[in-house]
């Protein structure tokens, strides 16, 4: 980022936006050079440079993740956002036109990763249920390949056996009749009675805030952002 | 009814009880005021026959002495045993006192009964009975049921916590004892430094067990049940090391003599014992987990490798002087993991069984040994010294956990709440371990035992009595933040993707934390540790085990609801064509829902249910799994054929077509969507009219996987008249395999009436035997174990 004047100012917007602190921006964008070979955008084949990440099973989830443009920009509608302890928080999901970009800049990436910080302990309870469905719906985004706001039986048979892909022994057949046993749970758990002639065309974002009642994902759906300098696994 | 005439009895069989344990104290103390006169002759009988003339033979004779050990062990432990089924007899008793509580009650009263005779009291306990039999079990059985992945999930925070909180609690209450000891007027002055330090290090070894059972009905959160889990199980072995060098240091100096350097010495060797034996303890658990990998064929062993290394691995550690406890526990949380996989179900089962039991068994000896010890002129009551030992106890435990949680909430996401570290002050119960490092002080180095045995009695009874019975109604008036967790598909699929998406996330940020470390080490572990270590590399993956579980536990439920529930889809609906994909029929939603209504709730999923004192009826489910696994593969087939469980519906009915849906009703969702592979072929089928399964709005999506089968020939089933006979031929059946009828007496002859090819004849059997096995499970479900004993009646030829 440029001058050093300018980059401090662009630092204290993306900690305004985002959350971070300026440590964690500094030390992310560190490693965002670090990914991107010093260009101002990533492209997918730069997220092959991890190589961690070549095991995980959803790496291709995880990578899409960052090139979707489905939660791509910080919109300026959520500007007015919650400013709380930590800063403004960045969830905020413009229903953007969907498909994928072809590169992402820095302020796209930590937007990513702004739903991966712990919740605000300061936070009262309807701004963490406004978190907790944020980061669902990051999740659910996961799943809903073709972003058409339901995770039909296909998708859901795709990440299935994407998840259980690390393991060669399973076979394809179980991995889907998980995914249908799955999709019965959450029709029972989402529909109940169901008419004769109703239709269950698949898990709806509603349908899975239903699901996930009660596990508390604002406990579990973070990342550890350090301030420090960590190894550097990148080579 | 029967349960309810019972209880007035109860009383009698205590009475019973006693009167046989008098009789048995009478006598031997009879036996030993002979002894004691006549030393030499140690064959002084009752019978005088047998002393007078050695050489007729007595037609009857009493040798007491020969079986007086053995003997008064099994009536303490049948006393034991007796108690608690006494205290789980009652309705709501269980649910409002510990157990423990009942045991000291009943060690009391019997200690009453044996000094108001005045009889001496048994000599159950000594330093090497206690360290070498009756501690490692139950140390065992808590490394063996740690929910491992919550537990590393808090390593730290568990670490930190009961390592410094019992350092610190010790330290204080000693040192704080020490000081009221110097004040003349209590009469404390004898004491010296080393002893209060070593009281303080016996009296805060807390033994939350009682409590773990309440806040698992309260289902507090994860990490708060985790760090109280994690106390109980390494509180004491930090205790006891203590205990051991402040005994080390007592008896080697005087306390002028100790020097700093020893002071430093014994820093040194308290890091030396505890690292050592966890070392020993993952060896130990290595090699038995690469020991079982070859008990393939002579499976019965397996529980005793199991339980050898496990105590080879705390003996030698005593041996090194080593910390055995830690060692044991270290060697369980190992070898866990790959013995499971490595052993028969049946092993499995027994393993864990047994280590119930005998950590059971040793915890209720100490407990009602504590409470024979009670009454009895052994005491020695100092008003300050017991009234400042409880106070102390409860202000360090205080000071401990705010302290310690301070300090680690700086370095958690989501600390700890101030109402849970409240709770976990309060879950401070000591227990048998206290009593019984208390009860061991060598009498010789510390001419004040009787006043520690008294002060840490009145310790434990108040923890035990009035903390025990009061935690439940005050985590429930503090509302501590709950889990909610269900045991479902949908949160095991979520939390995996979570898990991978997280690491992933860590990843590409280039940050190295705790998911990592869990990454690393399951690839490590797949790579080398569970190729050398496991049999055969099966695939494991807790997706698929929890898939599983849940069919297990869905067939089961469905065989025990299919009798009740068949009414209610007992209007045939006629069958519609409309292709229509990702439908699921109402039906099929109600009967799933019933099934997870039924099933899910109140389930934890990642903490398995702990409780001390029983395991959960939820484990006899994995019995049942070994029959479902093999289900699971042939599940496919078998529906295609069709099936005949007349149990769905009781004799006589005239409902016929039920006899070729049997799962219509409850049916699981998982196989649901397999028996619903059958819908899209039997569409031609017009005598598949009403099942809800074959309704074909669920056709659709489920067609695409199976396009190529038969149409299932249901022609074939002869329809009428048959069903009254059903009801006869399951008891027939019944009896037949309580009996022990194997599957090849009973195969030979259909006595259903489904006529089909059999495709393949062993694959017919394993499903109709399976399907038999979770019929015949839901009707005795109490003593389910013969799982395999198989069912003729879904034999269809």
């Amino acid at each position: 980022m440029g001058a050093s004047h300018s980059a401090s100012e662009e630092v204290r917007e993306l900690v305004g936006k985002t959350g971070f602190s300026s440590d964690q921006i500094e030390q992310l964008h560190r490693r965002f050079k670090q990914l991107s070979g010093d260009q101002p955008t990533i492209r997918k084949e730069n997220f092959n440079n991890v190589p961690d990440l070549e095991l995980n099973p959803i790496r291709s989830k995880i990578i899409r993740a960052f090139f979707d443009n489905r939660w791509a920009l910080l919109a300026p509608l959520m500007v007015g956002g919650f400013v709380l302890g930590g800063g403004i928080l960045p969830w905020n999901l413009r229903k953007g036109p969907s498909g994928l970009a072809d590169e992402i800049n820095f302020e796209d990436f930590l937007t990513i990763m702004s739903y991966f910080r712990p919740i605000d302990i300061a936070m009262d309870e309807e701004q963490v249920q406004l978190c907790r469905k944020e980061k669902l719906r990051f999740l659910f985004h996961m799943y809903d390949s073709d972003s058409d706001g339901r995770i039909t039986l296909e998708e859901y048979r795709n990440v299935v056996e994407e998840l259980l892909s690390g393991n060669p022994h399973i076979e394809k057949e179980s991995a889907r009749s998980i995914a249908d046993g799955a999709m019965m749970e959450a029709a029972s758990v989402c529909v109940g009675q169901m008419e004769p002639d109703q239709v269950y065309e698949g898990i709806t974002f509603d349908d899975f805030l239903k699901i996930w009642q009660g596990i508390d994902i604002e406990t579990k759906m973070h990342v550890r952002f350090l301030n420090m300098e960590t190894i550097a696994l990148c080579h | 009814m029967g349960f309810q005439l019972r209880v007035p009895f109860r009383p009698w069989n205590w009475l019973l009880l006693l009167v046989a344990l008098k009789c048995s104290r009478a006598s031997s103390d009879l036996n030993e005021s002979t002894n004691s006169s006549a030393q030499h002759d140690l064959n002084v009988r009752f019978a005088a026959a047998s002393f007078e003339p050695a050489e007729t033979i007595s037609v009857f004779s009493l040798d007491y002495d020969y079986v007086q050990i053995p003997y008064e062990v099994t009536l303490w432990i049948l006393l034991a045993s007796l108690a608690k089924i006494g205290f789980h007899l009652h309705p709501r008793l269980p649910s409002l006192v510990p157990e423990s509580c009942l045991l000291i009650a009943v060690g009391a009263l019997v200690g009453a009964i044996i000094f108001g005779t005045d009889h001496k009291s048994p000599p159950v306990m000594d330093s090497s009975i206690y360290f070498l039999y009756l501690l490692p079990p139950i140390v065992l059985e808590g490394g063996y049921f740690m929910p491992t992945r919550p537990f590393f999930e808090n390593v730290g925070s568990v670490l930190w916590w009961s390592g410094l909180g019992a350092l610190i609690s010790a330290f204080g209450v000693g040192l704080s004892l020490h000081l009221v000891c110097r004040v003349p007027a209590f009469g404390l002055g004898d004491v010296t430094l080393l002893q209060s330090l070593l009281f303080g290090s016996l009296v805060s070894a807390v033994d939350p067990v009682a409590v773990l059972a309440v806040l698992e009905e309260a289902r507090v959160n994860e990490p708060l049940y985790m760090m109280i889990f994690g106390e109980a199980l390494l509180n004491d072995g930090i205790s006891v090391v203590l205990y051991n060098i402040l005994i080390a240091f007592t008896k080697m100096h005087k306390f002028e003599d100790i020097e700093p350097v020893d002071i430093l010495a014994g820093c040194a060797r308290f890091v030396v014992v505890g690292v050592g034996g966890v070392f020993f303890g993952v060896v130990f658990g290595f090699i038995s987990a690469f020991i079982t990998r070859f008990t393939e064929n002579i499976s019965a062993i397996e529980p005793l490798i199991v339980f050898m290394f496990s105590y080879l691995s705390y003996l030698v550690a005593e041996t090194l002087y080593l910390s055995g406890i830690l060692a044991i526990t270290a060697c369980a949380v190992t070898m866990k993991k790959y013995v499971e996989e490595n052993v028969s179900q049946k092993s499995y089962t027994t393993i864990k069984y047994f280590m119930k039991m005998l950590s059971s068994v040793s915890e209720t000896l100490i407990f009602i040994f504590m409470g024979v010890s009670t009454v009895g002129k052994n005491h020695e009551w100092n008003w300050a010294f017991v009234c400042f030992t409880l106070a102390f106890c409860q202000i360090w435990r205080a000071i401990s956990v705010f302290a310690l949680f301070y300090v680690s909430n700086q370095f958690r996401t989501f600390p700890f709440s101030i109402k849970d570290q409240c709770i976990i002050f309060y879950s401070g119960v000591r227990g048998a371990g206290s009593f019984s490092l208390a009860f061991l002080l060598p009498l010789s180095l510390f001419p004040r035992k009787k006043m520690f045995v008294t002060a840490t009695l009145v310790v434990i009874y108040f923890t035990v009595f009035i903390q025990g019975i009061t935690i439940g109604p005050l985590v429930r008036y503090l509302d501590v933040r709950k889990t909610n967790k269900k045991e479902s598909i949908n949160e095991e699929l979520h939390t995996r993707l979570m898990d991978h998406l997280k690491a992933g996330i860590e990843d590409v940020c280039g940050q190295w934390s705790h998911y990592q470390v869990r990454d690393k080490f399951k690839k490590f572990d797949h790579k080398y540790l569970r190729k050398i270590l496991i049999r055969k590399n099966l695939p494991k993956s807790s997706i698929v085990s929890l898939y599983k579980k849940l069919e297990v536990k869905q067939a089961i439920e469905m065989a025990e609801t299919g009798v009740l529930s068949s009414a209610g889809f007992s209007v045939p609906r006629p069958a519609q064509r409309i292709q229509e994909t990702k439908r699921l029929s109402p039906e099929d939603v109600k009967s799933m829902r019933d099934i997870l209504t039924h099933n899910m709730y109140q389930v934890r999923q990642r903490t398995l249910s702990y409780n001390k004192y029983n395991l959960k009826p939820q484990t006899s489910e994995k019995q049942a799994k070994e029959i479902l696994i093999r289900r699971q593969n042939t599940l496919r087939e078998s529906v295609r054929k069709g099936h005949s469980l007349p149990w769905g519906k009781p004799a006589g009915t005239k409902n016929i077509h039920y006899l070729s849906f049997p799962y219509s009703d409850p049916q699981p969702a998982g196989r649901d969507a397999r028996v619903a592979d059958c819908t899209g072929n039997s569409d031609s089928d017009s005598e598949f009219p009403s099942s809800p399964f074959y309704t074909p709005p669920r056709t659709g999506w489920l067609q695409e996987r199976r396009g190529t089968q038969e149409i299932i020939p249901m022609k074939s089933l002869p329809r009428g008249g048959k069903p009254p006979s059903f009801g006869s031929q399951r008891k027939t059946s019944r009896d037949e395999h309580v009996g022990g009828g194997g599957r090849a007496a009973l195969r030979p002859k259909p006595l259903c009436h489904t006529v089909h090819e059999e495709r393949d004849s062993g694959e017919d059997s394993e499903e109709g035997a399976s399907a038999g096995g979770s019929q015949w499970s839901a009707e005795h479900r109490p003593s389910r174990g013969h799982h395999r004993s198989h069912s003729p009646l879904l034999r269809r030829k």
